[in-house]
């Protein structure tokens, strides 16, 4: 009995690390991804905040989750912004031009203001009665019996906006050439 | 059954850290890929304190809240990606300053 007792807050002990050492390199990465100058390093450090915020969710037992995070944000929406800056071909003068804009005095402000919400927010959450888990790992087969019988509707609404989203960016990004009449049209060389 | 020792309100308050991170990098930076960025950080906050929520009750509703949240984001993400397409190629800028002359 004392045994088992002393095993089981060994393993607390070591939950209790993984979680502290994985919120402090979410929280690092995402300050260095709104300070960083160039865009493909901001991207490479949002992309390991990526990793460590699934990590945090394998721990609080959402498997399904921490895998679909790698999979859709930092595989897939990742690639998409990179796509777009190699397009745009932003280098190093975006970082200087990014390096002259970002002085204190733009930043110091909302800084602050933020920051005394936070610790606002820090007093509400440390003044609540505390209460701590039950470790019960939701499997994706629970997740799949509730998404496809009482949130039928909202996979249905995502389904649609995704489709929206498509139909959308297609028709933003579509390069308008300018149309002449065919008697105006210039002869090929 | 056991209980993790990881508490709630530390979870609820990482989501809350972050969720101020990307409000700060909507405010500071003049660059809209920065700004588009920095929300997407503040959506994966959002899907933080869902999934954190659901693990509390050991319910999967916070994973599926946390499925249309990732819905949302890619949808969001292409079209706002367009949109800097188009918009770096009229104004040869992404600075928001200059972008104000679109006049709403």
């Amino acid at each position: 009995m004392k045994i088992h007792q002393l095993t089981y807050i060994a393993y607390c002990l070591k939950m209790n690390i993984f979680f502290y050492i994985t919120a402090f390199v979410t929280l690092f990465s995402t300050i260095m991804v709104i300070t960083r100058h160039n865009p493909v390093h901001a991207l490479l450090y949002l992309v390991i905040s990526l990793l460590s915020l699934s990590v945090i969710f394998f721990l609080l037992g959402a498997p399904f989750v921490a895998l679909l995070e790698i999979i859709i944000y930092a595989g897939a929406i990742m690639v998409l912004f990179i796509f777009v800056i190699m397009l745009l071909n932003l280098g190093k003068e975006t970082a200087a031009q990014e390096k002259a804009w970002l002085k204190p005095t733009v930043w110091i402000g909302p800084v602050i203001l933020s920051t005394i919400l936070l610790l606002e927010l820090f007093y509400l959450i440390i003044a609540a009665q505390p209460s701590s888990y039950n470790l019960q790992i939701v499997d994706s087969k629970a997740v799949a019996i509730s998404l496809f019988t009482p949130y039928l509707i909202g996979v249905e609404l995502a389904a649609m906006l995704l489709m929206a989203g498509v139909v959308g960016a297609a028709h933003i990004g579509q390069q308008k050439k300018t149309v002449l009449h065919r008697f105006l049209k210039e002869e090929e060389p | 059954m056991m209980s993790t020792p990881i508490a709630t309100e530390i979870v609820i308050l990482l989501a809350g850290l972050l969720f101020v991170l990307g409000i700060v990098g909507v405010i500071i930076r003049k660059n809209i890929i920065f700004m588009l960025l920095s929300v997407e950080i503040m959506l994966n906050a959002a899907g933080l304190a869902f999934v954190a929520a659901g693990s509390r009750w050991a319910q999967p509703d916070g994973q599926v809240m946390f499925i249309f949240i990732l819905a949302m984001a890619a949808a969001e993400v292409s079209v706002g990606l367009a949109l800097i397409l188009r918009i770096y190629h009229q104004h040869k800028s992404l600075d928001i300053d200059k972008l104000k002359e679109m006049k709403g």
